[in-house]
């Protein structure tokens, strides 16, 4: 099996959808930076903000493979956010509207309003999942 | 020298005039409103208690091809017009609309946002590209602006 020129390019556009919407949400919802105060450049484009959201988006593609199961399958990520990061869960909702602007953006003819809230409720339930183990 | 305004006046850079007038100036009203409030009827159906008397609301087809929902999507869009046109006093402009939506209306004020995502990604899909990280925080903070004046006539 080996990718497709497709594949690559879907592949590619996650992490670009990630890198995007990272860098968006420390712009347009500045409180945001507030968990990043050990980065040195919080600009979009810059080296730290597009590997970590390649990260991120490597965890929303986790949680598309865990869609039966979110509760029970974001569990790690889940205690990484409650124990450590301890990201106030409104935050979620946040980079859950950057995500989904993002995607309007480079994919306006696809992200039709039925698309919009299957999109809207699987991020709210990735959120959901991410808050399991917070108290 | 003294400011001797009432509260705060929201500090608006040049670039985020200048944007938000560029953004408005090139969107067509009659697409964008009705894509809005039909996309904040369908991702956020409880939204739709605030439109009973709009006939046809069963799914998303409907949502989208019922005349009420486009009429009133262009009536959204021309109450923007009004705080576009007076960005240094969005507050004062809409005090009477801030009075219909809390006494009259009576819509829970935490929607008022749920309708400004839905326009922002309106608003991206037909700017694409243009719509860029600042032209986005320009957007978005026009809405936090709009939003929070609507907000303010609720006791």
């Amino acid at each position: 099996m080996s990718l497709t020129e497709k594949d690559k390019a879907a592949v590619k556009s996650v992490d670009a959808i990630g890198a995007e919407a990272l860098g968006r949400m420390l712009l347009v919802y500045p409180q945001t930076k507030t968990y990043f105060s050990h980065w040195p450049d919080l600009t979009p484009g810059s080296a730290p903000v597009v590997s970590h959201g390649k990260q991120i988006m490597g965890g929303v593609t986790e949680a598309v493979s865990k869609i039966d199961n979110l509760r029970g399958g974001l569990l790690e990520l889940s205690e990484l956010h409650a124990f450590k990061l301890r990201v106030d869960p409104s935050n979620f909702k946040i980079l859950a509207q950057t995500i989904m602007v993002v995607v309007a953006a480079m994919f306006p003819n696809d992200f039709t309003p039925e698309a919009h809230v299957a999109f809207d409720k699987f991020l709210a339930a990735v959120a959901l999942g991410l808050s399991e183990r917070y108290r | 020298m003294h400011n001797n305004q009432q509260g705060k006046m929201v500090a608006w850079t040049d670039f985020e005039r200048a944007t938000i007038k560029d953004i408005f100036s090139k969107i067509d009203y009659e697409i964008v409103g009705p894509a809005a409030i039909s996309r904040c009827l369908i991702v956020y159906p409880w939204t739709q208690r605030y439109f009973a008397g709009f006939g046809n609301l069963y799914n998303a087809a409907a949502i989208t091809s019922n005349p009420k929902v486009a009429a009133h999507g262009k009536v959204v869009m021309q109450g923007l017009e009004k705080a576009v046109k007076n960005m240094d006093n969005i507050k004062a402009t809409f005090t009477e609309l801030s009075t219909l939506h809390s006494e009259k209306l009576q819509v829970d004020p935490d929607n008022f946002m749920l309708l400004g995502d839905c326009l922002a990604i309106v608003v991206a899909s037909q700017l694409g590209k243009d719509f860029t990280p600042e032209v986005h925080a320009a957007f978005q903070k026009f809405l936090a602006v709009v939003v929070s004046s609507l907000r303010r006539q609720y006791y």
